[in-house]
């Protein structure tokens, strides 16, 4: 039977979504990628090695996330795809006939808009980090409750307080004013779950037609505080896909099985053994013209795999034979 | 640090400096070359300028604003004695910019003589008086010179970087085009006459063609709207136009010094601009607010598949043209995508954004392959 492998590389977590050729989910993994995202990778391939039966062959890999570069030279991809598209796919996978995805990560936010299956505009978060998952992580750890439990927190509250929402750090300041006045926790975090929607709403999905059906994904899904202030806001019932912490790690998936299912070219995969080579990356800045590129090099066992960021192209030539 | 001096011709040399504006430099430095000054010229803005110019300006300013703040405050201290600048007009802050920054410096304890040219027409004394300043004493004879010879080698810097967005789309061998694109510019930097200039741009084009490409390639076009510091200067739109480029998109961009100077400077025009916006924005809003409106149709009109909106953030003129986009892209059929700029310098955000506006615009011409 054919597999295929999709990786979802990003800031915060790093999701692997192995499907067979009749798109059954045969392994979903969910790690935190904890700043490595190399090491991130290899585990994840080997952990999703032991899901997959003895019959099951790899036919392809589609990485993406912010790490997707990264991602494809240490797994060996197929293709490498933007976390945009990736979403896309899965959503409407999941849900034919959607409209508007909305996803929420660790670092950034973004909102998918779908006619007939098409993607006919998109945005993601610019110049603002509130609404995203980091930020709710570090109000938990503040607030000393686990992150699992924060949204159902949210659920238990009956008067919201208003906290402002247009940047994080306005955002604490004000959760902790209205700690220390004397607000119940309850209020305080359901107050937090309308104040980033509303951020949301205002800033990634400013004059975007939200219309129903509209899925919710990525890792802040699982807050039920979040999910019922966007129904709140929208008035309209949202959707949380079963998968929803590994949408992106899906799309990848089904965009590999429809590059490489019709192609006769084998798979670029390196196996699911990754974790004995030590991938080593280093960086440099070439000066040869003012650009001053950072030139990124990833060695295996003393050998060149990968380099790249350079504007000209030159250091793409792995017989260059300068590393720094 | 004193002035260099007198020159024979009559111009009391000075050094002159001047913001940085993409490709448009070399031509500056040769005009004022021409006129007779010394030029310090700027160079392409870097972080070390950007930090500079956060430092120095106020908060809330625009990123233009700080990048040709940190400029000035890079060639100040290589001993420029005169600023030359454009200024605008209308709503939009960047009227106001030339005199804060000539505060700022000031207080720092810079003391150059500033000249802003405005448009010509709005102020037609304040703009020879400007004149007047800028040619040191020398003859308007080798003033309208300088302007002319300036003209045709902008002119011919606008032709080879245009070809150059043709080409990178198409070519085969990355970095070809980028290495044919400069040895086009330098071929006109060094040009001295209007003959010159002439043979460097046929020499640049000739180079461009020479680059290998793939004939078959269909690449998608995408035009480019928005602030003009932003627009024009690579450094600070995340090299936008090359980015696009090497993911198979030509690019065009609605400004260049050529065609500004022709309908800002010397017509206070941009009729055809403001003319398509008026369904959508009858009033003047200010800075290139009006004209981004306008320019979705523009490029809706002539069959692009996509427009990129470039916008300094908390610029009010592209905030307001913005709000109008969904609404605009929806009836002209056209899909445009926003960058705020600010103080990031991180490329990957935008190649994400690209990557997923590269395939929305091929799935909307029906060849999406995952």
């Amino acid at each position: 039977m054919k597999g295929y492998l999709g990786i979802d590389v990003g800031s915060v977590s790093t999701n692997l979504v192995i499907i067979d050729e009749n798109d059954n989910l045969l392994s979903s993994h969910y790690l935190r990628t904890r700043g490595q995202p190399i090491k991130a990778v290899q585990e994840g391939i080997q952990e999703a090695g032991k899901d997959v039966p003895d019959n099951v062959e790899i036919c392809g890999v589609a990485t993406t996330g912010s790490a997707r570069r990264l991602a494809g030279v240490v797994a060996g991809a197929d293709t490498v795809k933007n976390e945009i598209t990736a979403h896309a796919v899965a959503a409407s996978h999941v849900v034919p006939n959607v409209q508007t995805v909305l996803e929420m990560g660790g670092q950034d936010s973004k909102i998918i808009i779908m006619r007939n299956g098409v993607v006919v505009d998109f945005a993601m978060n610019t110049v603002c980090a509130a609404g995203t998952g980091s930020f709710l992580d570090h109000q938990a750890a503040r607030l000393n409750i686990p992150i699992e439990e924060f949204g159902e927190l949210a659920l238990k509250s009956k008067h919201p307080v208003r906290i402002a929402g247009r940047c994080s750090v306005f955002a604490e300041s004000d959760m902790i004013h209205k700690q220390q006045t004397g607000h119940a926790l309850a209020d305080i975090i359901a107050g937090l779950s309308e104040a980033l929607v509303r951020n949301y709403l205002n800033n990634v999905g400013k004059g975007k037609d939200i219309l129903p059906p509209i899925v919710f994904q990525g890792g802040v899904a699982a807050n039920p505080g979040i999910k019922a202030s966007f129904e709140k806001a929208l008035g309209e019932e949202i959707t949380i896909p079963p998968h929803y912490n590994v949408m992106g790690a899906l799309g990848a998936a089904l965009i590999a099985k429809r590059l490489m299912g019709q192609s006769s070219n084998p798979t670029k995969f390196l196996g699911f053994e990754l974790s004995d080579f030590e991938y080593e990356a280093s960086s440099f800045e070439c000066k040869d013209c003012p650009n001053h590129c950072e030139i990124v090099n990833i060695m295996v066992g003393g050998e060149l795999l990968a380099r790249w960021g350079s504007r000209c192209g030159k250091w793409d030539q792995l017989d260059e034979k300068r590393t720094g | 640090m004193g002035s260099t001096g007198r020159k024979k011709n009559g111009v009391k040399k000075l050094r002159v400096t001047y913001a940085h504006m993409g490709t448009s430099t070399i031509v500056f430095k040769s005009m004022l070359e021409e006129i007779g000054h010394e030029v310090i010229a700027p160079p392409r803005p870097t972080p070390k300028t950007l930090s500079l110019g956060v430092q120095y300006a106020p908060e809330f300013a625009c990123i233009p604003f700080k990048l040709v703040l940190g400029t000035y405050l890079e060639t100040l201290p290589e001993g420029a004695e005169m600023i030359v600048s454009a200024g605008g007009y209308g709503p939009c802050r960047a009227g106001f910019y030339g005199e804060l920054h000539r505060r700022i410096l000031r207080e720092m304890g810079y003391n150059p003589k500033i000249v802003f040219f405005f448009p010509p027409l709005k102020k037609p004394l304040d703009f020879y008086r400007k004149l007047v300043k800028l040619k040191q004493g020398g003859s308007w004879v080798d003033l309208y010179r300088a302007v002319r010879k300036g003209f045709s080698q902008l002119r011919a810097v606008d032709d080879i970087e245009i070809k150059s967005h043709e080409t990178r789309a198409r070519e085969l061998n990355r970095g070809d085009t980028n290495r044919a694109f400069k040895k086009g510019i330098d071929y006109l930097e060094e040009a001295k006459n209007l003959k010159e200039i002439e043979e460097a741009r046929s020499e640049g084009l000739k180079a461009l063609e020479k680059v290998p490409q793939n004939p078959d390639f269909e690449p998608l076009k995408v035009g480019i709207i928005g602030e003009i510091y932003v627009q024009l200067e690579p450094a600070a739109n995340f090299y936008l136009e090359e980015t696009l480029g090497n993911m198979g998109v030509v690019p065009r961009r609605t400004i260049f010094l050529t065609s500004f100077t022709r309908r800002d400077v010397v017509t206070h025009g941009e009729k055809e601009a403001k003319e398509r916006a008026r369904p959508y924005i009858p009033l003047v809003i200010g800075g290139h607010g009006q004209n981004s409106v306008g320019d979705v149709v523009h490029f809706a009109e002539k069959g692009y598949h996509g427009v990129v909106q470039l916008a300094p953030f908390t610029c009010i003129p592209e905030i307001v043209a913005k709000s109008i986009m969904p609404h605009l892209s929806k009836v002209e059929g056209i899909p445009v995508l926003t960058f705020f700029i600010d103080e990031q310098t991180g490329q990957a955000g935008v190649e994400t954004r690209l990557e997923a506006f590269v395939d929305l615009m091929n799935q909307q011409r029906g060849n999406f392959s995952a």
